[in-house]
């Protein structure tokens, strides 16, 4: 199983290297992943139907208990036979897709990538459904999340791709996070995270808050992953990719990983916390908006893609309920809804691509060699709406019947009623896409307004290959509604995966007039209604939605959202980095050391003995006599000179207290840093200009004192802080292995380069990040090749509003705007 | 070699004790480089006096002395600086050892006597040609006055 993911891996970045050469070929290479995988399922499918999943395990973080766990169970197989089934078929539509009308035109040189991506999206989609252990799940399911990104945006010159790509890895990326922190929480909670053994033995600490809060994080992460309401608008916008991308990603597989999610859980978890409130509530609101909304599309990809958003709420509703019965009727469907969609998304492409629309106001019905186009759209979109005797019928025949029978929980006859109501709508926009397709809503008026001119009519019919894939489905939506018998042992052993105790029934085309099927015949009736009277229908939703504009959409709220952080932001950064230096320094001081000073105060056990020997009162004295005067005099040498003095005392310190090292470390720094200063200084005006305004200086006095009072807490509190570690014995303990374990005598050396070697070699790293640091400030971010004139020079050219009192190249990094006016010039 | 602005004019005194000092000084930063481990000094003390050293050079040369102090460019000088610590502390993982664990050797030289070598030496002279690079960069990034000669001639043109 590992070999196949890596597989997937390797033919995906190659493709991705040779995306240029292949072109549009690179789909027929692309192909040969999923196939190895249909045909590698095939293999072992028949001892996984006979209950014997096939597992594969490698150590992967033993530090953290992570490892790659594979297993192929039941439930598993049936998402592997959607993703890499429907897979290889999309690979096969894409070659017909992506071929241009005129042959001589050269095929986008994007193409390539988009295949190469879209074989690494496969792999990180089977990782989701093949993963046992949580963490490996989850870093497949932020696989997909960020494959998807990169294929929404492929083409990355349109500034909506790039906007819609956006705006779904921001809501599943967010979702994303909560999963971890939910799956981090359940697998604390089962005491493994491997999906088996929680199913075997399901914690029992129902009750507790933190894993009711570790579920609802998982069912966040899936909500934005499979397009729940209120996460559900980057799935429509989503269609802006290529339709193969929107039929295998944003209908077939990636949206179903929430729901696959779901579905594992439930069956230990559902009746737990809020789990069934949370999920019934989200799921019926998602299964009616999705069905509002795609009633009152023009553009048919967008109706599938409301279709799917409804559709998937109704996967919610069946999954995760943690009822048996009913998690059969959800496979069902699983399977159903990628046979008919995918088949629906790649008709919709084929109009797109041999008519140049796919507005339905612009469609008037199509011409010879057009039939089994048309065929694979209207049984596709018959089983969406649940007739018999296709596929999506037994799916939502079961679906009823289960709510019907087995919904014993607070709630199910409101969510029996919504899965009616929405089902009435899904028949009526499936009929919307019938009649759509078939020039019913062709509008001249609008087709006038038009800037480019199409005629389905006279449309070139798509090629064999082209329709091929479409058309399988259709032959096996029709065949598993005929003779389900052929889905049976999947269905049910996918059943038992997912609940163990489960005895499910076998599936039936017809299984006899009870109540599921009167509300079948509801369901039919009714919707036939609503598309008789269609246009009473669409005038009563543009009033309602009149209204409805006055409560925010998803997507305005997400935009809202995105413009709120963006707004916060750049107020915040407004206060907090305005520009001043002295703003800088005092917020960074007042923070680094006001934050820990909230902790310190509370360990204050007060002075410890002041005094130990006379040079301390000397010393003291002159390191308090120096720091005075570094803040009095007016000269800055003078004020660096002091500076440098307090360093020196300080150092005299060190040698009263019989630490050597830190006084010749001490010495050899001061020395240094006042030549440094030196350096620097001379660039500035030796004296200071007083030009603040009157109130800046009591309130420097008042940082400088909050940060020196902060600091002294620190340090006597800090110094005796850990009493456990810090304390007698852990000095002695250094001091004894100095020499036997750190082979050197000197223990202060051996700290830096043994005991501490970690600290050392971070501290030097830093001190390579402060000098690459401090030479592009100096150069002003240019290249010395680069940098011409003279400072004095740039400074003469540069008009004097720039410069502003500053004679000087280092007053540059004082005065930000002077630095970017002299890149300007530069 | 142009003087830094601002500076007092050429003092041969200082001059010529610098050019006596100078290399005094570098030979006790290696001293507290090697000595270290047993007495006070170390990599980082070490590269701060050698520092010093440089500074003095700066002082009676100006940022041009300092770029010709070495032959290796500061930047090459931090960064093996860094290259060597790192992979002294890599090493005993190979070898099967934990991160940074040290050894030593004991050998009997001529004139030197017994003499111990620690595998933290090279992590320490690590240290030192950081601190070393640190200070030289820090010398040509504020110490320059005038862009080189040739980048003059350039903007002539």
């Amino acid at each position: 199983m590992l070999a196949l993911l890596a597989f997937h891996l390797v033919i995906g970045i190659g493709i991705v290297a040779a995306g240029q050469q292949l072109g549009r070929q690179a789909f027929a290479v692309a192909a040969v992943a999923p196939l190895a995988t249909v045909v590698w399922a095939i293999t072992q499918a028949g001892g996984v139907l006979d209950g014997k999943p096939v597992t594969e395990s490698f150590s992967w973080v033993d530090g953290l208990g992570i490892s790659l766990d594979l297993r192929l169970d039941a439930f598993a197989l049936a998402m592997v036979a959607l993703v890499s089934g429907i897979g290889f078929l999309i690979c096969i539509y894409a070659l017909g897709y992506f071929k241009p009308h005129d042959p001589s035109t050269p095929v986008k040189s994007n193409v390539g990538r988009l295949a190469g991506t879209m074989t690494v999206f496969a792999g990180a989609m089977l990782g989701v459904v093949l993963s046992d252990h949580l963490i490996a799940l989850f870093i497949a399911w932020e696989l997909t999340s960020i494959t998807s990104y990169l294929l929404i945006g492929n083409d990355d010159t349109n500034p909506r791709a790039r906007a819609a790509a956006l705006q779904a890895i921001l809501i599943t990326g967010m979702g994303g996070l909560v999963l971890l922190a939910g799956l981090s929480i359940v697998g604390q909670a089962a005491g493994t995270y491997r999906l088996s053994e929680i199913i075997e033995n399901a914690p029992t600490t129902g009750s507790s808050t933190a894993l009711n809060a570790g579920l609802i994080c998982v069912l966040i992460g899936a909500f934005t992953k499979s397009a729940q309401a209120p996460f559900s608008s980057w799935l429509p916008g989503a269609m802006v990719a290529p339709t193969p991308v929107s039929a295998y990603l944003h209908s077939a597989t990636m949206v179903k990983a929430g729901v696959y999610l779901v579905a594992r859980m439930a069956p230990m978890f559902a009746t737990q916390g809020n789990w069934r409130v949370v999920l019934l509530t989200v799921g019926s609101a998602t299964m009616l908006i999705g069905g509002l909304r795609a009633l009152r599309q023009h553009d048919l990809k967008l109706l599938l893609a409301y279709g799917t958003v409804s559709q998937l709420g109704f996967m919610m509703l069946l999954f995760g309920t943690g009822d048996d019965h009913i998690a059969q009727a959800g496979v069902v469907l699983l399977l159903a809804h990628g046979a008919f969609k995918a088949a629906l998304f790649m008709v919709v492409g084929i109009v797109d691509h041999e008519v140049g629309s796919r507005d339905i106001r612009r469609l008037t019905g199509f011409g010879k060699g057009w039939r089994l186009t048309l065929v694979a759209g209207v049984v596709g979109a018959a089983s969406m709406a649940g007739l018999p005797p296709l596929f999506g019928f037994i799916s939502k025949e079961k679906a009823l019947d289960g709510y019907v029978e087995h919904g014993d929980f607070v709630g199910s006859t409101v969510v029996l009623t919504v899965i009616v109501v929405a089902s009435i709508l899904t028949f009526a926009y499936s009929a919307r896409f019938v009649l759509g397709l078939f020039g019913v809503f062709a509008d001249p008026d609008f087709e006038a307004s038009c800037a480019d001119d199409v005629d389905s009519q006279t449309a070139h019919a798509p090629s064999l290959l082209f329709v091929g894939p479409a058309l399988f489905l259709t032959v096996f939506t029709i065949a598993a509604g005929l003779a389900p018998v052929i889905v049976d042992r999947l269905v049910e052993m996918a059943t038992i995966a997912l609940h163990p105790e489960a005895e499910p029934q076998h599936v039936h085309l017809w299984s006899g007039f009870n109540t599921a099927f009167m509300l079948s015949l509801v369901v039919i009736g009714t919707g036939t209604a609503l598309t008789v009277f269609r246009s009473r229908v669409a005038a009563g939703q543009s009033v309602t939605s009149k209204a409805m504009r006055l409560v925010p959409s998803s997507e305005q709220s997400f935009n809202f959202l995105l413009r709120g952080v963006g707004v916060v932001a750049r107020r915040v950064t407004g206060v907090v980095q305005n520009g001043s230096l002295p703003i800088y320094v005092a917020i960074i001081m007042m923070v680094a050391t006001g934050v820990p000073l909230i902790a310190f105060a509370q360990e204050w056990t007060g002075f410890g003995d002041v005094i130990e020997t006379p040079v301390h009162v000397v010393l003291v004295a002159m390191i308090i006599a120096a720091a005075l005067g570094a803040s009095i005099v007016r000269r800055r040498i003078a004020a660096a000179l002091m500076l440098g003095a307090v360093g020196y005392a300080m150092a005299g310190l060190y040698v009263v207290q019989g630490a050597p090292d830190l006084a010749l470390t001490q010495f050899a720094i001061e020395t240094l840093s006042t030549v440094l200063f030196v350096l620097v200084l001379r660039y500035l005006p030796s004296t200071w200009t007083h030009r603040a305004p009157a109130i800046a200086a009591p309130m420097r006095i008042g940082v400088s004192v909050f940060v020196g009072v902060s600091v002294f807490v620190f340090a006597l509190v800090a110094s005796g802080a850990r009493s456990d570690v810090s304390g007698p014995q852990q000095s002695e303990m250094m001091v004894e292995n100095a020499l036997t374990k750190g082979k050197g005598s000197n223990v202060v050396n051996v700290i830096l380069v043994d005991f501490r070697g970690w600290d050392t070699m971070g501290e030097i790293t830093v001190l390579l990040v402060a000098a690459a640091g401090a030479v592009s400030l100096a150069r002003g971010g240019r290249r010395r090749d680069e940098l011409g004139p003279t400072f004095e020079e740039i400074f003469d050219d540069a008009p004097d509003e720039a410069v502003g009192d500053s004679d000087s190249p280092a007053s540059s990094l004082v005065n930000g705007s002077a630095r970017r006016h002299e890149e300007g010039h530069a | 070699m142009t003087a830094p602005v601002g500076a007092p004019p050429r003092s041969m005194i200082l001059d010529q004790s610098i050019k006596v000092l100078y290399h005094s000084i570098l030979v006790l930063a290696l001293y507290f480089e090697f000595a270290g481990h047993n007495l006070p000094g170390g990599g980082f003390v070490g590269g701060l006096i050698a520092g010093a050293a440089v500074s003095l050079r700066y002082v009676s040369g100006g940022a041009e002395a300092v770029r010709t102090t070495f032959r290796a460019p500061s930047h090459v000088i931090l960064g093996f600086g860094l290259f060597l610590s790192s992979v002294t502390a890599l090493v005993p993982v190979l070898l099967g050892g934990a991160i940074l664990e040290h050894a030593s050797y004991e050998m009997k030289l001529p004139i030197f006597g017994n003499v111990k070598v620690v595998s933290a030496l090279p992590f320490d002279a690590g240290v030192f040609l950081v601190v070393v690079g640190l200070v030289l960069m820090a010398f040509a990034a504020f110490g320059d006055d005038r862009v080189p000669p040739e980048t003059d001639d350039e903007a002539a043109q």
